[in-house]
């Protein structure tokens, strides 16, 4: 518990095999240290939901085990995830219900909670999401955006350590999917644990210290952002109107993969003695080339992602 | 990252006092983690399973559906005490002597308590089972079918406790169901019919207050009856995702059973169909009141629920929950 490394979400060797032998997730390491904001990343139907059903206790894994917070699952379910607040695959409300309501009976069904303190601890949830005002309309009236808060709200219910949110900004607008950015660092400053899947790569970017790329049920990284980051080289960018002349310069410095698209002329640097940029903008400035704007583009997480995963979010078959 | 490293440092400090000012929400893993889970008196930690119970009965009784159900419940006893009243109004009597209508319908003219029985007769075989059959079939199903399954399981409401929870408050609506037909049909006998010393079907004559005892009896082994059925139906809802498949599955299970029930050369499976006894309620109104047909079927009721039931369980605590 004191243990800084320790760690929340661990798994070894998880694997799911539905009936029908299709293998959901095969032989799954993560590791998610405590107090971090861990971004779980992967194409549509990579097995994410599975591993975070398997975590909750929802599916029983084929093999390997799952421990959370330091608990084997699903067999310690009801001493762990009092400890958890969960958001699987979009909220699920009760349309006839109030928003209040809901809560009032997700809150009923923790056996761990405190009757006496249910009522307050539901208003409080609600305000944490900005629902305050909506609490006592019906909850088939709430707009997505509304009803994903109010699931969101759920999770917040009582105090946690843990943190699984599935796709928390779906269908949110952009101020709501801003504040819901918000409300995950605050939650992670308060020393909680979040575990946060996402299809938006910049908001992992934005928002996570650790990551991992799952693809076709397997695990294929994980790290910390800046690592995954620093991992893929920048590319060298060159805007210019004189995109011929400026080619066989960068070629001549040793960039390789030199591409131009309009007026930007982009290549890769090379691994090995790389130039000094300043060097590299004067020669070219000396050929004669009009230089608009010179420098590394850093790769972003996306571009990591699409490397390690050769593909877009496509569904993997 | 730096907060990788800082943070969890913080979290293991406690750092009560910022926590507490944002909420109970924002609290370390010490301190008011501990206040909001607090252990009340020793009663009250008893009885706080029974808050999934508790929240289940409002959450069923709240739905307009429940109350259509009891509604329609409550609606036959007031037609059928319409057309007996108006059948006999010319002075006759009820299709032309006895042997002919649902039960006890002759007797009613003469004592209005007597539509308890002929209401209870008329509902039992149908009406009454298939709304138990909707409340029992939607309960694990319908559930599934909203996606509030996979929230319930990890509050954590735990399956074998939700499992309870649900059957409890079929059992609850179950009793509801049949006092609806049967208050209703006491007041509309009361106010259409003259009422009075009962006559019991052995010709003994008891007062109103030992008949209103029976009818009571009777009314709670009606409501008995219909254990088994919720049972099954429980156990066809942990069968699928949606709660229509299990409404419809549970109902037409049981007019299939009513159907062979009535075929004489099933007669040898006659006595394990959960309807076989129903309407042996009709013999607390003997003196003596003749037990065997009454206990023969609470022995079947209890069979159904303990098979039924460990079926359920058994299949909702290995289920993959992928609703």
């Amino acid at each position: 518990m004191t243990d800084a490394a320790e760690a929340v979400v661990e798994t070894s060797g998880l694997t799911k095999r539905f009936r029908g032998g299709q293998v959901a997730v095969d032989s799954l390491e993560l590791s998610v240290p405590r107090g971090s904001v861990f971004g779980f990343l992967g194409p549509n139907g990579s097995g994410k939901t599975t591993t975070i059903r398997m975590l909750l206790g929802l599916i029983e894994p084929s093999g390997g085990t799952a421990r959370l917070l330091g608990e084997p699952m699903p067999r310690a379910a009801r001493q762990v995830l009092p400890q958890v607040g969960a958001l699987i695959e979009g909220p699920a409300l009760y349309g006839f219900l109030s928003g209040r309501d809901n809560l009032l009976r997700y809150d009923a069904a923790d056996p761990t909670a405190d009757p006496r303190t249910r009522s307050t601890r539901v208003s409080e949830a609600l305000e944490r999401v900005g629902l305050a005002a909506a609490g006592s309309k019906k909850a088939k009236a709430y707009s997505l955006g509304m009803k994903q808060r109010l699931g969101l709200a759920s999770a917040l219910l009582q105090p946690r350590q843990l943190l699984i949110l599935d796709e928390p900004t779906n269908g949110l607008d952009p101020q709501g999917m801003r504040e819901i950015r918000t409300l995950v660092r605050e939650l992670a400053d308060d020393g909680i644990t979040v575990f946060l899947s996402s299809h938006l790569l910049d908001e992992i970017e934005q928002v996570c210290s650790h990551t991992a790329v799952m693809s076709r049920g397997k695990l294929i990284t994980q790290g910390t952002v800046a690592e995954m980051s620093a991992g893929a080289r920048g590319r060298l960018a060159v805007t210019t109107p004189d995109t011929a002349e400026a080619m066989p310069v960068l070629k001549e410095h040793g960039v390789t993969d030199v591409t131009v698209s309009g007026d930007r002329v982009t290549g890769e640097m090379p691994a090995t003695d790389p130039p000094d940029l300043a060097d590299l903008n004067a020669a070219l400035v000396r050929a004669d080339v009009r230089v608009r704007a010179f420098g590394v583009e850093r790769a972003s997480l996306e571009d990591v992602f699409v490397a390690l995963t050769g593909e877009g979010f496509d569904v993997a078959g | 990252m730096s907060r990788a490293d800082t943070a969890p440092s913080a979290a293991s400090a406690g750092k009560p006092e910022a926590s507490v000012a944002a909420g109970p929400v924002a609290a370390g893993p010490a301190g008011p983690a501990a206040a909001a889970r607090a252990p009340g008196s020793p009663l009250r930690e008893l009885l706080r399973p029974l808050g999934l119970f508790r929240s289940e009965l409002v959450t069923t009784f709240r739905r307009w559906r429940t109350l259509a159900l009891l509604l329609v419940l409550m609606a036959v006893p007031v037609l059928v005490g319409i057309a007996v009243k108006i059948e006999t109004s010319d002075g006759g009597s009820v299709g032309g002597g006895e042997g002919d209508g649902p039960a006890f319908i002759a007797q009613v003219t003469n004592n209005g308590l007597f539509l308890v029985f002929t209401s209870l007769a008329v509902t039992l075989p149908f009406f009454l089972p298939m709304t138990v059959g909707m409340i029992a079939g939607d309960s694990i199903a319908g559930e599934a079918a909203g996606g509030t399954l996979r929230y319930l399981l990890v509050a954590p409401a735990g399956r074998t406790r939700l499992l309870l929870a649900k059957y409890a408050t079929t059992v609850v609506f179950c009793v509801a169901a049949t006092l609806a037909v049967a208050l209703s049909a006491l007041a509309v006998g009361a106010l259409l019919f003259p009422v009075g010393e009962v006559t019991l079907l052995s010709g003994t004559p008891v007062s109103f207050g030992e008949g209103l005892l029976r009818t009571l009896l009777i009314a709670l082994a009606v409501a008995a009856s219909l254990l088994g059925l919720a049972a099954l139906g429980l156990f066809v809802s942990t069968m699928t995702n949606s709660g229509v498949t299990a409404m419809a599955a549970t109902v037409g299970l049981l007019i299939t059973v009513q159907i062979v029930d009535t075929i004489p050369q099933l007669h040898a499976v006659h006595p394990y169909l959960f309807p076989h006894y129903w309407l042996s309620f009709g013999d607390l109104l003997r003196d003596p009141v003749y037990w065997d047909p009454l206990l023969k079927n609470l022995g079947l009721q209890a069979l159904y629920v303990a098979v039924f039931g460990s079926a359920a369980w058994a299949r909702l605590t290995n289920k993959d929950i992928t609703a």
